[in-house]
This record gives C-alpha cells, sequence and structure tokens, in this order.
C-alpha cells in the first residue's frame, strides 16, 4: 500500500473576517469551474482560515493567489464514515489508541455517505494505522 | 502657598546672576560627558563664554536622537556609584532611552514637586492618591517623593482595577488625585457607575497627556475637583518641571532649576514670548545627566504677563508636537519604534498600518500587518502564535498592549513617497 | 560590614534590657491612649504594671488579622491623619483589605532595618540593584527600593512583568543585585536561558533577595548553582511594616533585629511560648511602630527561632526559613501538610522541576491529595516504562517525607502555572 496515495491536498486560505470574503472566494473558484467537495472556516480574532477540498487543487491554488489570497496546501485524509451509530466513534477510537492528535476535523454529506476530512499530526501512521483497522479512507485520486 | 518663597519668587539680577552662575556649572558638568566634550569643543564654546543669559544661544542643541546613541550609560556625567536611581523613557528605537540620578536630583527633583503641591494649597492635612504607574516610569515615584516630602498621606495605588481604586478614595477619604486626564475621565465615569459623588475630593493633578479646557470643566464637574495641568518628561527629572499655580493660566516653569528658550523647530530661530514654538529646556541644576539646550519636541510658547501670584516665567499649556510622537495611555511612542520592532520580526511583511483610538475614554492602539507569505503555513494555529509573538514584541519595547490585526495580502495601502502608516485617529486632545 | 555594628553587635543582656524597656514603653503608650489596647489588655485582666520582665509579655493578649479587618480601615490607628504619610493595603482572600498605616517615623524603622539587612547580604554603594517586586499598595517594591536606596546602590525600579525587558535592561544596566520572589527568579532563569542568555556569564547579578513566599533550602541551592549567585533570604508582612528581616551572609537564619521587634514561637493550639529550636507559630512585637503598633501578632507563619550568636557576630536572634502558613497547613486523613515539604521533597528529586501543584479532594469520606509536578526536559523519555518508573520513585519520597500516600502526576515542561507574585500551589476541593 502507498500512503501517499491517501494524501489530500486541502487548500488553506488566509481570510480577514469581513463580509464578502468567502464569496470573493467562491466567485473565483466558479470563474475557473473548479468544484468545492467541502469547506470549513476556523477563525481566531479578525482573522480566519477557509480550508477547501477542490476537484482541480493546483488550478485552484493558482488562482486564488493570483487574486492576492495568502495560501497554502495542507495535507488532510479523508475517511467514508458507516452510515450508522458509533461510526464517528470507530474512527476517533483507531487514532486515539496510536496516540495520534487529531487537530481539527470537518465532513460533508458525499452522494453515498458522510465522509469526514481530518488534519491529524501524524498522517502517515494515521493512514497506515486506520486502513490497516478497515477504515475506508478516500483515496487523493477522487479529488482530481 | 508657597513652599520656598525666595526661591519661586526670585526675580531680576538675582535670578539672572543664579542662572548665569548655574549655567555654567551645568557646561562644567556636561563636559564630563564625552559626547558633550566633543560637542563643545567643536562649536569652541565653554562655560567661560556664558556671561549674560543671552549667551545660552551660543550653546548647541541636544536631541533625543543623541541621547539614544548614548544607551546605557553615555549620559551620565558622575561615576556610577554615585547614581542613585534609573528610570527609563521611550526611545526611538527598540532601546529606551536611560535616565540616571543622583542623590542630590533626587531631592532636588520631590523638592519641585513639594513645589507644585504646595502651589495648589495641598498641605501635611492632604490625602493624596498616587494613580499613576510606578516603577520605571516617572510619573509615580516622582510624585511620591514630592508628595511624602511635603508630609502628605500617600495611597501608592498605581493604575488599574478601578473600582478598587474608588474605594479607597470614599474609604480612606482621598483628597487629591493624581492621573493621567484620560484616567481621570475613567475613574469619573466609574464612580458613577457605582453610584457614588467621591465627596472628599478637591484637587486633582493631571499630566503626561495633552488635554483640553473642556475636558477640565468635564473632569472639574464630574470629579469634583479643581484640575491642575502639570508638565514634565524624563529628561528634565520627570513630571514636574513646570505646574499650573491657582490661576490656572499657564504653567510656570521653575525658573532656578530650567533654562527655557522657544524656537523655531525648522529654521532653530529664537522665538520672542507669545510666539509659539518648540520648547527647549536646559536643566541648571542636574549632576548625573546635565542636557544642554534639549529639544522636547513640544510646542508651546512663553506668557509675556506677569502672574498675579508672584512666581517666575509660565508656558501655555502644551498644544502639539513638533514631531510626529505620540501619548497613548500616557506613554510616549515613537512611530520610528514601532516601526523597528516590526521591522525586526520576520514574519511581518513590508506593509503596516498603525492606529490610535480613543474608546471609552482610553487609547487604544490597533496594527494592521500583513504578514509575509512564506509564513503561512495554512494552520490557524500557526497565525495565532505569530498574532501572539507581534504583540509580545509590541509590549516589550512600548510597554503597551496594543491590538495586531493579521490582514490579508494587499489589503493596505501603499505608499509613493514618505509613507504615513501611524494614524491618529482620536481627534484633538481629550 | 555592618549597616549600625553599634546596635547589631550589642550585646545579648543589654539587647534585652533595651527590649524590655521599649516593650514598657509600648505597652503603657497603647494602655493610655488606644482604645482598642486599653479594652483588649482590660478583657484580659492585664494592666502595663504587670510587664516586670520580658518574660510577662505571655500576660498579653495576643493580636490578629481579624483585629485589623475587623477596624476596617484605621480605626486601631494610633496616628492623626496629619501624621500619616503613607498607606499600604495587602489584599484579602475574603472582604475588606488590609490596611496599614505609616508615620514617617514609620518608614523610618523599615528602611533603616532593610538597610542593616541589605548590608549584610554584602550590598552597598556601587550595587545596581533590580527591584522586581510590584510597586505600588504592595510592600516589596516601595520597602526593598527605600531600603536599597539608603544604603547607596543604584535602583532600578521595574516592578513585576515583562520579563524579557527586565533580562535586557539586568544586561545593558550591569544589574549586580535583585529583589524578587524566589518563584519569579527561576522563572528568570528559564525566560533568560530561551533568550539564550547566560544569568551566570552573560550578567552582572551576584546577589538576589528573595522572599514574599515561602521557599526552601534546595531551591537555594538550585538558584545558586544555576545562576552563579548568592541568594538571600527576606522576610516581612505587611502588618510589620513589611519585608523586614534577612539572612546574613551565613545564610544560616534571618536576623530580626531585637531593637525593633520581640519575638517570640507559639503552639498555635495552646498558645504557649515554645523554647529555641522548637518549630512553632511565629509572633511578633513591633517595639517603636507608631501608626499601627502591633502587640504580640500572630503572624501566622511556622518557624523556630534560634537565639545562638551568629558567626556573623551579630548578637540578635535568628529564625528559620518558613516552613509554610499556619492556615496552609492542611489537614490530609488527619495529618498535618504544609506545601513547603512537598517543595522541599521535589527539589532533592533530579528529574522533576520546581514547579508544582497540589490539589486536594475528597473521594467518598476519604481525602485524596494530588502532587503534579513537571519533569525536567532532560528526564524525558518516550518510553512509557521510565516516567512510570518516575513517577513511582516522586511517590515515594512524597510518602516518606508526608507520612501519607498522595497520587502524583508528571506534567511536561512548561504546563504548569508560573507565579510572578505569590505562588497558589494549593487547589483544595474539598471546601466546595
Ligand atoms: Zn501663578
Ligand atoms: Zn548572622
Amino acid at each position: 500500500m502507498e500512503t501517499d496515495d491517501y494524501i489530500i491536498k486541502q487548500i488553506s486560505v488566509f481570510s480577514e473576517n469581513k463580509p464578502g470574503r468567502l464569496a470573493a472566494i467562491a466567485k473565483a473558484l466558479q470563474d475557473e469551474k473548479i468544484n468545492i467537495f467541502a469547506f470549513s472556516i476556523a477563525e481566531a480574532k479578525g482573522f480566519g482560515v477557509v480550508r477547501l477540498l477542490v476537484d482541480k487543487p493546483e488550478p485552484a491554488l493558482k488562482k486564488l493567489a493570483d487574486i492576492g489570497f495568502m495560501v497554502s496546501f495542507t495535507d488532510v485524509i479523508a475517511v467514508r464514515m458507516k452510515d450508522e451509530p458509533g461510526g464517528l466513534f470507530d474512527i476517533a477510537k483507531i487514532l486515539g489508541e496510536s496516540e495520534i492528535n487529531i487537530e481539527y476535523s470537518y465532513a460533508y454529506s458525499g452522494k453515498e455517505a458522510a465522509v469526514l476530512i481530518l488534519r491529524v499530526d501524524r498522517i502517515k501512521e494515521a493512514i497506515e494505522k486506520m486502513t490497516g483497522r478497515g477504515a475506508d479512507l478516500l483515496k487523493a485520486e477522487m479529488f482530481l | 502657598m508657597f513652599w520656598d518663597k525666595e526661591m519661586e519668587t526670585l526675580g531680576g539680577r538675582a535670578l539672572e546672576d543664579l542662572q548665569v552662575k548655574r549655567l555654567r556649572q551645568t557646561i562644567r558638568q556636561a563636559e564630563n560627558v564625552p559626547f558633550f566634550k566633543d560637542l563643545l569643543k567643536e562649536k569652541s564654546v565653554s562655560a567661560e563664554d556664558i556671561n549674560k543669559i543671552q549667551d545660552v544661544s551660543r550653546l548647541p542643541f541636544t536631541t533625543k536622537k543623541d541621547l539614544q546613541k548614548g544607551y546605557p550609560f553615555g549620559f551620565m556625567a558622575v561615576p556610577k556609584k554615585e547614581i542613585v536611581r534609573i528610570h527609563t523613557t521611550s526611545g526611538t528605537t527598540g532601546k529606551p532611552t536611560v535616565v540616571g540620578y543622583t542623590r542630590n536630583d533626587l531631592d532636588n527633583w520631590s523638592e519641585l514637586i513639594a513645589r507644585n503641591l504646595t502651589m495648589v494649597g495641598l498641605t501635611d492635612e492632604d490625602t493624596f492618591q498616587n494613580a499613576v504607574n510606578y516603577g520605571l516610569f516617572t510619573g509615580g515615584l516622582g510624585f511620591h517623593y514630592g508628595a511624602e516630602k511635603v508630609g502628605m498621606t500617600v495611597i501608592p495605588s498605581g493604575t488599574g482595577n478601578t473600582k478598587r481604586q474608588i474605594e479607597m478614595i470614599d474609604d480612606f477619604g482621598v483628597t487629591a488625585v493624581h492621573c493621567t486626564p484620560s484616567y481621570a475621565m475613567h475613574l469619573a465615569e466609574v464612580a458613577e457607575e457605582m453610584g457614588t459623588t467621591l465627596d472628599t475630593f478637591k484637587t486633582g493633578l493631571f499630566g503626561a497627556e495633552p488635554w483640553s479646557d473642556n475636558t477640565r470643566r468635564t473632569l472639574e464637574q464630574k470629579l469634583g475637583v479643581t484640575a491642575f495641568d502639570s508638565y514634565g518628561m524624563s529628561e528634565m527629572y520627570g513630571p514636574g518641571a513646570a505646574f499650573e499655580c491657582p490661576e490656572r493660566n499657564g504653567l510656570h516653569f521653575w525658573h532656578d532649576s530650567f533654562l527655557i528658550e522657544i524656537i523655531d523647530p525648522e529654521t532653530e530661530e529664537i522665538l520672542g514670548p507669545g510666539e509659539c514654538g518648540e520648547l527647549v529646556v536646559t536643566p541648571l541644576v542636574k549632576e548625573a545627566m546635565p542636557l544642554i539646550r534639549y529639544r522636547t519636541g513640544d510646542i508651546t510658547c512663553i506668557l509675556d504677563d506677569e502672574c498675579p501670584c508672584g512666581r517666575g516665567p509660565r508656558i501655555a499649556r502644551i498644544t502639539g508636537r513638533s514631531d510626529d510622537m505620540l501619548v497613548i495611555r500616557g506613554i510616549n511612542v515613537f512611530p520610528s519604534q514601532i516601526e523597528h520592532v516590526l521591522r525586526t520580526l520576520p514574519e511581518v511583511g513590508d506593509q503596516f498600518m498603525v492606529y490610535v483610538d480613543r474608546i471609552n475614554h482610553l487609547d487604544e492602539m490597533a496594527i494592521d500587518i500583513e504578514i509575509k507569505k512564506e509564513f503561512f503555513s495554512g494552520e490557524l494555529k500557526d497565525l495565532e502564535r505569530i498574532q501572539k509573538k507581534i504583540i509580545h514584541a509590541l509590549r516589550d519595547t512600548l510597554n503597551l498592549r496594543t491590538k495586531v490585526n493579521l490582514v490579508e495580502h494587499e489589503s493596505l495601502p501603499r505608499f509613493e513617497g514618505k509613507a504615513k502608516r501611524v494614524v491618529d485617529r482620536r481627534g484633538d486632545v481629550i | 560590614m555592618k549597616w549600625d555594628p553599634r546596635i547589631e553587635e550589642m550585646p545579648a543582656e543589654q539587647l534585652a534590657e533595651l527590649q524590655y524597656k521599649r516593650m514598657k514603653t509600648l505597652v503603657y503608650r497603647l494602655y493610655s491612649f488606644s482604645d482598642f489596647y486599653h479594652r483588649r489588655m482590660k478583657e484580659n485582666r492585664v494592666h502595663p504594671d504587670d510587664i516586670r520582665s520580658l518574660d510577662d509579655v505571655t500576660k498579653l493578649p495576643f493580636m490578629y488579622k481579624s483585629d485589623l479587618r475587623d477596624n476596617y480601615p484605621d480605626k486601631i490607628f494610633t496616628a492623626s491623619q496629619d501624621e500619616l504619610v503613607r498607606y499600604h493595603v495587602s489584599s484579602g482572600t475574603t472582604g475588606k483589605p488590609t490596611v496599614v498605616g505609616y508615620t514617617q517615623n514609620d518608614l523610618e524603622l523599615w528602611t533603616t532595618s532593610l538597610a542593616r539587612g541589605l548590608t549584610a547580604c554584602g550590598l552597598g554603594r556601587g550595587d545596581v540593584m533590580q527591584v522586581s517586586y510590584g510597586y505600588g499598595l504592595f510592600t516589596g517594591g516601595l520597602g526593598l527600593h527605600y531600603g536599597a536606596e539608603r544604603i547607596g546602590a543604584t535602583v532600578v525600579p521595574t516592578s513585576v512583568g515583562n520579563t524579557e525587558r527586565q533580562i535586557e535592561l539586568m544586561q545593558d544596566l550591569r544589574v549586580t543585585a535583585i529583589a524578587c520572589t524566589p518563584s519569579y527568579m527561576v522563572h528568570m532563569g528559564e525566560v533568560a536561558e530561551k533568550m539564550g542568555v547566560s544569568i551566570e556569564k552573560d550578567t552582572n547579578l551576584k546577589t538576589a533577595v528573595l522572599g514574599a513566599e515561602p521557599w526552601s533550602e534546595q531551591m537555594r541551592t538550585h538558584i545558586q548553582n544555576e545562576m552563579g549567585i548568592r541568594a538571600y533570604n527576606i522576610f516581612g508582612t505587611s502588618e510589620i511594616s513589611g519585608p523586614m528581616f534577612c539572612d546574613c551572609a551565613e545564610q544560616n537564619g534571618i536576623h530580626i533585629w531585637g531593637d525593633m521587634a520581640y519575638t517570640e514561637i507559639i503552639d498555635p493550639e495552646t498558645g504557649e511560648q515554645l523554647q529555641p529550636g522548637e518549630k512553632g507559630e511565629l509572633v511578633m512585637t513591633i517595639l517603636q511602630k507608631e501608626a499601627l503598633p502591633m502587640i504580640r501578632y500572630r503572624i501566622g507563619d511556622i518557624t523556630s527561632l534560634d537565639t545562638s550568636l551568629c558567626a556573623c557576630g551579630r548578637t540578635h536572634p535568628r529564625i528559620d526559613r518558613l516552613q509554610g502558613r499556619v492556615d496552609d497547613m492542611l489537614i490530609i486523613r488527619g495529618i498535618n501538610v504544609f506545601p513547603s515539604q512537598v517543595e522541599h521533597a521535589l527539589l532533592g528529586i533530579p528529574e522533576v522541576s520546581g514547579h508544582f501543584m497540589i490539589i486536594v479532594d475528597k473521594k467518598g469520606a476519604l481525602d485524596e491529595m494530588l502532587v503534579q509536578v513537571e519533569m525536567n526536559p532532560g528526564a524525558f523519555s518516550d518510553k512509557v516504562q521510565d516516567i512510570m518508573e518516575i513517577r513511582t520513585k516522586v511517590s515515594h519520597i512524597l510518602r516518606n517525607s508526608l507520612n501519607i500516600s498522595v497520587g502524583v502526576e508528571l506534567a511536561a515542561p512548561g504546563t504548569l502555572p508560573r507565579f510572578e507574585g505569590k505562588a497558589k500551589r494549593v487547589i483544595d476541593r474539598r471546601l466546595n
């Protein structure tokens, strides 16, 4: 198994907490016909980071940088959650037992199932542990 | 009331003789400092050239920038063991300006404060709340020593914990307070909220930042005090170099301890009475750190009429600055200091803007900063760490809490020519 | 060097005689002029004439902190408003604060006491002393400031906070001595290290005068070795004026100037006077205080008295470093535990640092005490086994020294709270 196959490039965008910034990001991506699968916003005092999973990460990053946003790629993993009680717990348990920290996570509902996006401190080990325990990780190519 | 009537009302020939004698002594004292020794030599002027008080114009000026170059002890004119106190004040870069005092300096300073307090009618029966910062700032310890000399009961309350301060005013029957005018406004508001009228209050001594006659009226009405303006700076010991008398029509500059001039800040030409310009001060009895024609940067004028109280020369209340120095919560801040701090942080990009506002009578400084792209990791916690680091570095150098906003790239104004990165939105003086 | 050799070397009998005379005057003065003391003495059926020797002092009633609170703010002051020149205020944990007034003479005595003490620590003209105690209403800052000024040192009144700037100034102004709390001293050492500054090699610091919170001999050794300085212990509370008495160069107990104070150690339960060497509660009479006199004031600190002649030649008695507060004393399953004992024990264990917290809780009917302590970075290992062993070691040592078993939690370096003023290391959850 190639762990790298499961490492997904999330786009992180620096944004001030003021009206219209999210719309500006969405508009830019729409202009380039880029699909947003998932996004979340993390806020601090006065500013935040918008996190995006998109279908064409490289062009998306370039576009956002071109119009002046400060952007970077962040490695995350995506796991399909069983649509039943305890689905989230199973994943957290695998990571917890391996003492891998979840720095943040967010979810989106795909066509077939809910998908959990995770940012962890030791990504390769997390991928090994999760695939080893039968978790349903999504490959990066699904987002291309 | 007078603390030292003879000195306070000294005039004519006797005063001039004393000033000339002390100016000569000051020049000799200054020659212990290599900087002054060289400068005086370069201008080929010495103590012997001073025969009348107008001869002061033959002497060179000293600036804040000069003092900065001497950090830390370059301007001390006495052996270190004779220095009994050190205070620091804002510099123009990352390092502060260090001010040293001999025991005589401390005595003279408290003597002047004692004159001020007595002049406004305070005695050993008064209870005095000193609500300014103690420590390295001169305001706290300066007034503390002076009030102690008068025999007043001193409450060294410092700043902060306003509710507690108000309880103390009532519980101890405080009659006089010393603080910045903006803190006095804040005191008044909190007292009002707490439903107390501060009945024992009668005298307010306000300084360290410019304030208006409007504010005076408001403070007098809200606090029930007669309000007096205080002037000074660490380079001339600290506060108390000049003070309002009960006439409250200008501040008496203690003529036996300071020689004052007003100059045109551009041409350096000496201006006459009534003409406004930059205040230049030569302290006359300082031992540890003598100064010659020190350019204060404060804009005022010498009043040309005589005060009915019988004391010496007065200056008008300070109306502004000849440079871009800001006074924020009583602390002097030079935009060059802010710039210096930010430039030393690798994360901070070339663009930043500094805004100074007044919120609920208290000054607030906020800085918008574009961080450099290579420092954006995509992680919120890294951004927060950078934000904290900037706040910390600013607090370290400015002694001020500032608000730091990280803003998006290319969102700040770009300047062609001279950048104006500091915007004071407080309007006029309070 | 002695500030006032005539007094400091006064033969013991002569000193006792002076104490007796001053005690007698004080009692007469207060019986005659203070309503509070007059009433208190009457209630205890004692008259100034009953005091015929220093031993008779035990006939006098005690004074308590509650007396100050009950008479807030100045009802027991014995000086009039125009004689008062200063107030200090210490925040009480409950209700109104404690207010202490000073006359000019009170300030003079306080400053003289410190001048003697600082001189005994080897300080004088030519020293540059950074005063990093809080200035203002707290007595530490202004107290040490006046003392250092009196001996002719250069005072740098930095007050607390802004530690990086303080370290820069320490270097730039070539500071030779500092006054602060022991925990702030340790904190400064840590911050300096982070800045790449070695207090020992990169500064001129030689002397630290540390107090305002209890600390241990191990901590002294630690500070002295780490920073290459001499660390002296200073003692005082605002009720007796402020920080007032300190070690001499022998570092063998705190000299209490007998001409200024009469010291007793008592059993806190029975109030009986204890013998030199016996551990108990410190009780002090400040012999010449004017604004707020103190007769047999229950200081509340645990220590013992040493009346033997000190090697420094000073005849004045010494007290041992404070072992804790009578009211800090925790009773865990019936056993008396002082936080200082815990500190003492921890400082002897190289794997852990001096940063710790004590959490007391009730599990059912039983008291449970948990000690959280930071590991030293050097002792850190990623093997759980190693860490378990350190924990076992710490808990063994604590059990041996406290005589009860306590829980131990190891914390990562830098994660437990730091204290700039008085350290509050005990959380007693049984009270809720
Ligand atoms: Zn006048
Ligand atoms: Zn000794």
